[in-house]
This record gives structure tokens, sequence and C-alpha cells, in this order.
């Protein structure tokens, strides 16, 4: 055996060594959430192309997915992320009280509250509309089954909650029960939680499970675009949020690594006219919609948008609705 | 089981000394069926049990498995290809690769080690030892993974010690390897401590009173002794390594093409819709694991005398 061992660690001992001495000339790496992939992708490439083309040199951008929460907790336990591109301010707030590498004053630093996109949450339907729903109230009539993630690891399952709450909010007034109640009884038609954006999505348009997923408009769009309108269609309710996915520098990991500039430039090439339609083509709402395609851009229903500053700003939702013991805790009970 | 049934003859001849018992029984009354050892299953049961068997196995075992390899190729052999020559796909095979010529060394060192010791020497505390090497197995991977992530994390004990000596751990190599080599532990070590224990110390003790030293009888005696059991469970522990997901799927970052290795990367395509990608990975991996069990079952085929006799010690 012996003869066949030594072989082994040798084997093992070099891989290690090709491994560890892969040089590179600038690489950055953009932790982000579920529903980018394909958008970042080509803005990628987009701005790898910007970056020799200024005559910078290469540049080559690795990407971390998975849901908003769960990828900010990774950022806080050391994944090494240049830039972090998530779901909503809280998350990365988190980050930046938790480890310092990010300023706290870090909303601001980029135009419009460092959110080059945006979208918002709407539903997505089987073909025909078999339940026939139309706004955020048919939710909670008995026999449908509401997809969405859990809003303690998703980002985007925390602008879902907020985007019923509006809703709940507008039909019911300042009757903070009766809110609670609404809300409350959506989470009863779940019948499972998923961790992250894009999971609620396969569990919903590939596993077949469930009546209306709950879900941002792009990923509900890039559904409709991967599987044909001819098995899904998108509800847009009376009113929604605008859901707010920043975007923000590590400063703390960019600076250990010298990565600084070339991070920053990605940042704001994301405000660039070109990047700004790249935006708009994967169905994301362009903070400068003038520089997207109009026929992108047409393709966005109108409908009635609460923000963020409406609940007084994620410092304040995100401990009220989604902390420990929060709104969220007392409601959720799960399906049976 | 199954050989022992079929090779059992049909209608057995009664041995002599079950000649007078049958005697008696097949007279006993007109409505006797005929006579059968007491150890044989009827005919029909025996169907039921074989068709049970098989029925299970294909459901749970060879349609998924079939199902794999006919999703990766539906699409053609070109984009089959092409998913595999992609380079992330490259990277997390070669990763996956990597992780096992690193977990499974270590884990065949660790387990003859704390089988030797086990098996050969009595201390205090060695079924408390035994317990702990069963862990992994009793513990779930994804605490496995979260417990490093603890442990090495920048915000767990050992993290900012390392990052000042600008170690990398968590959401790096040695990260994945940890929590392999966590998991895959118990594979080397269950494997051989019942052995050697029932083999016992005697011919290491009569090695040594040859005049033969600890090294010497270690490669010449228990080694050999040893080796059938040790291959079988390398080989499974290489299964188990390529294929882990849970604990590697905690503390890898899913940085593509740097900390993704294939099981990972199938959950990343199927996620992207990429399902021809996904698949054609997924049967890699599958194929993988084929291999891996078709080299043990060749060993076991090949060299069966005298893996059984060994075993059987």
């Amino acid at each position: 055996m012996s003869h066949r061992i030594k072989p082994m660690i040798v084997a093992a001992a070099a891989a290690l060594c090709i491994a560890k001495a892969a040089p590179a000339a600038d690489v950055l790496m953009n932790v982000s959430y579920d529903p980018t992939r394909e958008f970042y992708r080509e803005y990628n490439a987009a701005f790898a192309e910007e970056w020799r083309r200024t005559e910078h040199g290469a540049v080559s951008v690795r990407m971390s997915h998975g849901g908003s929460g769960a990828q900010a907790r990774a950022v806080i336990d050391g994944l090494d992320a240049d830039v972090v591109t998530l779901a909503l301010a809280a998350d990365i707030d988190a980050i930046a009280k938790k480890t310092g590498k990010i300023p706290v004053n870090w909303q601001g630093q980029l135009p419009d509250n460092n959110c080059p996109y945006s979208s918002t949450i709407v539903l997505l339907v089987r073909k025909g509309n078999p339940k026939g729903i139309k706004d955020w109230d048919d939710l909670t009539r008995d026999g449908v089954a509401v997809i969405t993630p859990n809003p303690k690891t998703s980002g985007g399952a925390r602008w879902n909650f907020l985007a019923a709450w509006a809703y709940a909010e507008k039909k019911f007034g300042s009757d903070e029960a009766k809110v609670k109640d609404f809300v409350g009884e959506i989470y009863r038609h779940a019948p499972v939680l998923d961790t992250g954006a894009r999971g609620a999505t396969t569990t919903f348009v590939q596993r077949g499970i469930g009546d209306v997923l709950i879900a941002w408009e792009n990923e509900a769009y890039l559904a409709l675009e991967q599987f044909g309108p001819e098995e899904f269609e998108i509800v847009t309710p009376s009113i929604s949020i605008k859901a707010e996915p920043p975007v923000a520098l590590v400063e703390g990991n960019a600076r250990s690594k010298g990565t600084e500039a070339v991070a920053k430039a990605y940042l704001d090439y994301l405000y660039s006219p070109a990047a700004q339609a790249l935006a708009a083509k994967h169905f994301f709402r362009p903070s400068h919609p003038e520089s997207a395609a109009p026929e992108d851009i047409k393709r966005f229903g109108s409908l009635d948008l609460v923000t963020i500053a409406d609940f007084g700003g994620w410092a304040k939702a995100q401990p009220r609705f989604f902390g420990d013991g929060g709104v969220f805790d007392q409601i959720y009970e799960p399906a049976q | 089981m199954l050989r022992e049934v079929s090779a059992r003859p049909v209608a057995p001849v009664p041995r002599p000394r079950f000649a007078r018992l049958a005697r008696r029984r097949s007279a006993d009354a007109a409505s006797a069926r005929r006579w059968q050892p007491p150890t044989t299953e009827r005919p029909l049961a025996r169907w039921l049990l074989i068709a049970l068997a098989l029925g299970f196995l294909g459901f749970v075992l060879v349609i998924p498995l079939v199902l794999v390899f006919v999703e990766a190729l539906k699409s053609g052999i070109g984009v089959y290809v092409a998913a595999l020559a992609d380079p992330d796909a490259l990277a997390a095979i070669r990763l996956t690769l990597l992780i096992s010529a690193i977990a499974v060394p270590a884990n065949l060192v660790f387990g003859l080690a704390a089988a030797w010791a086990i098996a050969k020497f009595q201390f205090v505390g060695k079924s408390f030892l035994i317990t702990l090497i069963d862990l992994p197995f009793s513990v779930s991977p994804v605490i496995a993974g979260l417990v490093f992530v603890l442990l090495f994390g920048s915000q767990g004990y050992f993290g900012p010690w390392l990052s000042d000596l600008g170690i990398e751990i968590v959401f790096a190599v040695p990260g994945i390897a940890l929590a392999t080599i966590f998991v895959t532990f118990p594979f080397v070590a269950r494997e051989l401590i019942p052995l050697m224990q029932e083999q016992g110390s005697g011919d290491e003790e009569a090695a040594i009173s040859l005049g033969a030293s600890g090294w010497k009888t270690f490669w010449l005696v228990t080694l050999p002794n040893v080796r059938w059991a040790l291959l079988y469970g390398v080989l499974l522990c290489n299964a188990r390594a390529m294929g882990e997901f849970g604990a590697v799927s905690v503390i890898s970052g899913h940085i593509r093409g740097v900390t993704d290795t294939m099981p990972l990367h199938v959950e990343i395509l199927y996620n992207e819709y990429a399902f021809p990608a996904a698949f054609a990975v997924a049967s890699l991996l599958a194929l993988l694991a084929l291999v891996t069990l078709s080299i043990k079952s060749f060993l076991e085929w090949r060299h069966g005398a005298s893996l059984k006799a060994q075993r059987s010690l």
C-alpha cells in the first residue's frame, strides 16, 4: 500500500501548489443575491471590456449568489467580497455594523441611495390564472397556495412581506391587528418557505407547487422568458413596494487586496447608459430609464408603489418586522 | 442474499438426518404438501421477495440514475460536451478531484491510526473514542460546515488570528477540505476496526518476538492483513468525498469557478434554469461514483476469496 499512498500525497501537494500559484491581474469578487445572476453575467463582461478599452488592463469578476441574508452572513464570516450587491439595505447595514469593513454611512455614497436599478414585487400565476388571482386579498382565499421565500434569510421575501403589508394598511387603515391578521393569513397559505428567491421560483416553476408566486418583478419576467408565456402569467397587484437592491464597496476587503480603484469603477459603471440599458434588458427598472431601450421600459406595468421610507427606512423596519420576536415571528405559524 | 436463495436447489433431496422426519410428515395427512426443508421459503414467497426488492431498487435507484443520463444527453452530445468544457464546470471538476485527493489520503492515515490504536492496544476511554469516530455519521453535515465557520470564520474563535497571518480557511480550499475530511472520517476507520479487533494482536506479537521493529511489523504484518478492508474504506470514502454537499455548501461561499465543487455546481446550474448543463455535470458525478463502485466490485470479484477469508477471520 505504501507505494500507492505516496504518489497520492505528492499529487495532492502538487495540485495545491498549482491552485495557489494561479496569478491574476485584477480579480474582483461580487457577492450578490439570487436573481441577479443573468444580469451580472452580462454586466461583468461589459465592464471588463470597458476596463480594457480605457486601458486599465484586464479584470475578471468572480460571482457568488445566494439568499441575500445568507450572503451578508458569509461576508461577515469572512467571504472576501470587494463589492456587495444585495437585495436590501439592511443586509449591507449588518455587514457594516458587524465588521466595520463598510462605513456606516455607506448609503448615499453612490447616486439614488446606492441603487442603480430597482424592481418591485408582483404575482406570478399559472397560465389562464385558474384561481382568478387579481390582487393581494385573493392570496388569503381558501384553497390558494402561496409560494414565497423565508423573510429571515431572503431579502426578496422581506420586500414581499412589506408589499403585502402596504396593501393591508391601505385596506384596513391604522388597525394594526387587522393588518397583522391579513399578512399572517397569507403566510398560513404558504406550504413551504424557501431560503432564497430563486429557490422559491424553482419550487413554483419547476416543481409545480403552489398557485401563486410572490416574486421580484425581474424574477417573474425571467421565468416567463425561460418557460414561455404559455406556462405562466404575471399579475400586477394594485399596490406594491419599490424594491431597492443597493450596492456597496466593501472598503475593508478592497483596501487590503489593493482593488479599491477597480471596485469603485465597477460600481460607478452600473450607472452608465450601457449598464442601465442592460439592467432594463434583464427586467430591472433602471434608475435612468431614458438610457434604456424604450421597448424594454414599456414592459413594466404601472402600479402604486410605496417605498421603504414609508416604513421608516430599513434601520426601523428590519428589527420591527424581521428581528427576533418581531412581527413576522408573531404572525408566522407553518401551514398545516 | 439473492445469490444464496437462487443457489439453493428447488426440490432438495432430504438429507439422511431429516429422512425419518420427512417420512413421518408425508405419511401424516392426505393434504400433505410437497416436503421442503424448514430453512427454505416457498417459491411464491421467494419470487415475491425478489420482485419486491428488484422493484424497489428499480424505482429508487435505477430509474433516477438512468434519468440523470437521459436528461443530460437529451439536448445532444454537443450540448453535453460544451457543458462539461465550460471553464466553471472544469474548475468544479478540478476542485472536486483535488478535495478528494486531500480528504482520502488524510482519512486513510487517520483511519488507520485510529483503528490500529483501538484494535491493538488497551487504554482508558477506548469506547469513547469509538463513539467519537462515529460522530460524523450521526451529525448532520450542515453542522460540520457551521462548526468550521464558527471556528475559522472572521467572527470565529481563530478567525482574527488567522487573518492576521494571512491564512484563508473558510470560503477557500482548506475549509472545504476540512469539512470533507470531517464528514468522511469514519469510512476508513469503521471498515478497519472490527476486522483488526477480530484479528487480534497475535500476528504482531509473533513478529515482534521474532525481532521485527514496530514499523516493520506494521508494514509486513498489520497492513497486509487489512489491505482489502482498507481499500474498501478508501473507495467508500472517496465516493462520499466527491459527492458531499451539505457541509461544503455552508463553508464554500459559492464563488463560481473558485470554491464550487461539482455537487454545488450542479445546484447552481439547476437554479439558473440550465438543465442540460446541470444534468451533464450530475451525470459525470454519477459516473465517477459508478466507476468507484465498479472498481470495488471488480476487486471483490478478482480477490473475493482472500477478501472473504480476511473478513471472516
